[in-house]
């Protein structure tokens, strides 16, 4: 076995026992944990395909901020187990029939007499000054730029509406303006009274 | 010496070549990592020190000439000490979570470059290399503050978590202006894109990038005026609150190599790294490792600077700054570079 197949297969036997961790996992956190581990597993599989850019995309927005949100939530709620666990034994049988079916279409539809070495070529291995960085770049904002920046307003409209829907105007928070503290003068707020001594009795 | 070599030249030859690579990587890593962790462990004295001059102290001076030994006796201390796994923590958990705060922290350091040939692994894509192993320390954090299983702790963790992510987005825009100027994410081709002395350092063009990324570093190693993760008054230490010994020094060693990084970083992206500002002129002040660690030193003692000055943020603050002034400013200057890019003006001209 060669060091690349020792790698490869270290990294699928990782993703897969974090993948199955995911939903096999007792407590949430460390589902949530396990979904960090496989979306390592993956981006080291990604590496070995010398899809560099891809691969540390992948820990940069899906390792380094939304699971930490994920985890932030998952962290917080208060998450009765043995309530979601009812009737895992009843759903069981219905559950591997569904996973069974599953399994058999992607080996079925994805296996190596559609996608295999004879179908497609084995790509060649490109040099070590080769960016895979720019050759993405240059394909994305030329042949690919309107499907591009439709996905990009889909993005946007979806991140306005996530906005729109949980925004709402709350009168009794207090606010801090720091513009209007910062100009804030004396004659604003302090008024000087005279006033007529007192005499002593 | 040549019969050292004789005995030992045959050996390494007779090798496997696997063996061969993996000791000679090995090498290498240590000949970055035993340094670095000299220069955690002097930072905390130079802390300690710089802190003491500017409140008018002297700061530790007890352990050998002038103190100097005292990060050493630090370091025995803390490895002497027992390390307590409170009642219900996760206790697998509890212990990785320093080792995940220090991982992320080390590994950054493969493609920093020291000089024009002195570089671990010359990415092609370092700069999101380093984006993305910065943006993975925070997991230490979190993991220490939910596995210590106490509230203060989760407290700290949470602030930090949120924290981490409002400041990661504008230091991410802030290094696409460096990107953008430099024409590559390679950390060799864009301080080679900045030779020619000062007056070609990206600081110039991208002043206010620089500052934003630089801010955002401090809060990202949550370091005062941005430690509330910490906040000694409020949640007492925040996510370490239980961990003592060597857990507590591993991410005392993290929060200080992060710092090292910050500013070396800071240095590469923005000042040149390791040219000299007055350009290719040979000698002494020509282009040298000693201009890179010169510029390191100085944003570290800029760290301690503001620790030294600046009271704590309040939490909303920090969010605001965060959120409110430094993506819209970025924004804006990732614009305004555009406009410099088509105009041909900067680092952009013929």
């Amino acid at each position: 076995m060669s060091f690349t197949e020792i790698v490869f297969y270290a990294f699928s036997a990782i993703m897969i026992t974090a993948a199955l961790g995911v939903i096999s996992a007792r407590n949430p956190v460390h589902s949530a944990l396990f979904l960090v581990l496989t979306f390592f597993a993956t981006s080291g599989i990604w590496l070995l395909l010398e899809a560099e850019f891809l691969a540390i995309t992948l820990v940069l927005v899906y390792v380094g901020a939304v699971m930490v949100l994920f985890l932030f939530v998952v962290m917080m709620l208060d998450i009765n187990i043995t309530v979601m666990r009812q009737g895992f034994i009843k759903y069981l049988p219905i559950g591997i029939l569904v996973a069974l079916v599953l399994v058999t279409q992607m080996v079925l539809l994805v296996g190596p007499e559609n996608f295999g070495l004879s179908q497609f070529a084995e790509p060649a291995l490109k040099a070590a000054d080769y960016s895979n960085t720019r050759e993405l770049g240059r394909v994305i904002y030329t042949d690919y730029v309107y499907p591009f920046e439709v996905a990009s307003v889909i993005l946007l409209v979806a991140i306005v509406a996530a906005i729109a829907l949980t925004m709402r105007r709350r009168p009794e928070t207090k606010y801090q303006t720091p513009i209007k503290q910062m100009m804030v003068k004396k004659s604003d707020r302090l008024r000087i009274v005279k006033m007529q001594a007192e005499e002593k009795q | 010496m040549d019969s050292i070599v004789n005995i030992l030249l045959p050996l390494w030859e007779w090798l496997p070549e696997y063996l061969q690579i993996f000791l000679w990587n090995l090498g290498k890593i240590l000949l970055i990592m035993l340094p670095l962790m000299g220069a955690v462990a002097y930072v905390t004295l130079l802390e300690r020190k710089v802190i003491g001059f500017m409140q008018v102290r002297i700061g530790p001076n007890r352990v050998g000439p002038k103190g100097l030994l005292q990060p050493i006796a630090d370091a025995l201390k803390l490895m002497f000490k027992e390390i307590i796994i409170p009642t219900n923590a996760n206790k697998f958990l509890f212990l990785s979570a320093p080792m995940l705060s220090i991982g992320p922290a080390l590994a950054a350091w493969a493609v920093i470059p020291f000089n024009g040939e002195l570089v671990l692994a010359d990415l092609n894509a370092g700069l999101l290399y380093i984006l993305a192993l910065t943006s993975m320390g925070v997991y230490g954090v979190l993991i220490a503050g939910w596995a210590s299983n106490s509230k203060y702790a989760l407290l700290g963790a949470l602030r930090s978590a949120a924290q981490v992510v409002a400041y990661e987005i504008a230091m991410g825009f802030a290094l696409v202006g460096v990107l953008m100027a430099g024409g590559s994410l390679n950390l060799g081709d864009i301080i080679a894109k900045q030779a020619g002395g000062f007056s070609n350092w990206f600081i110039i063009p991208l002043l206010p990038l620089f500052f934003v990324y630089f801010i955002s570093g401090v809060a990202e190693t949550n370091r005062a005026p941005f430690d509330v993760a910490e906040g000694e008054s409020e949640i007492v230490a925040g996510f370490h609150v239980d961990y003592s010994g060597m857990a507590f020094a591993v991410f005392f060693l993290a929060e200080y190599a992060n710092i090292i990084m910050i500013s070396a970083l800071t240095s590469l992206l923005f000042w040149g790294g390791w040219l000299s500002p007055f350009g290719d002129i040979g000698g002494i002040l020509g282009n040298g490792f000693h201009w890179f660690l010169l510029k390191t030193v100085f944003f570290i003692f800029v760290f301690l600077w503001l620790r030294a000055t600046f009271p704590r943020y309040r939490y909303d603050q920090i969010m605001r700054l965060g959120w409110k002034v430094f993506i819209p400013v970025t924004i804006v200057w990732l614009f305004v570079e555009a406009v410099m890019f088509v105009m041909q003006v900067g680092p952009w001209g013929a």
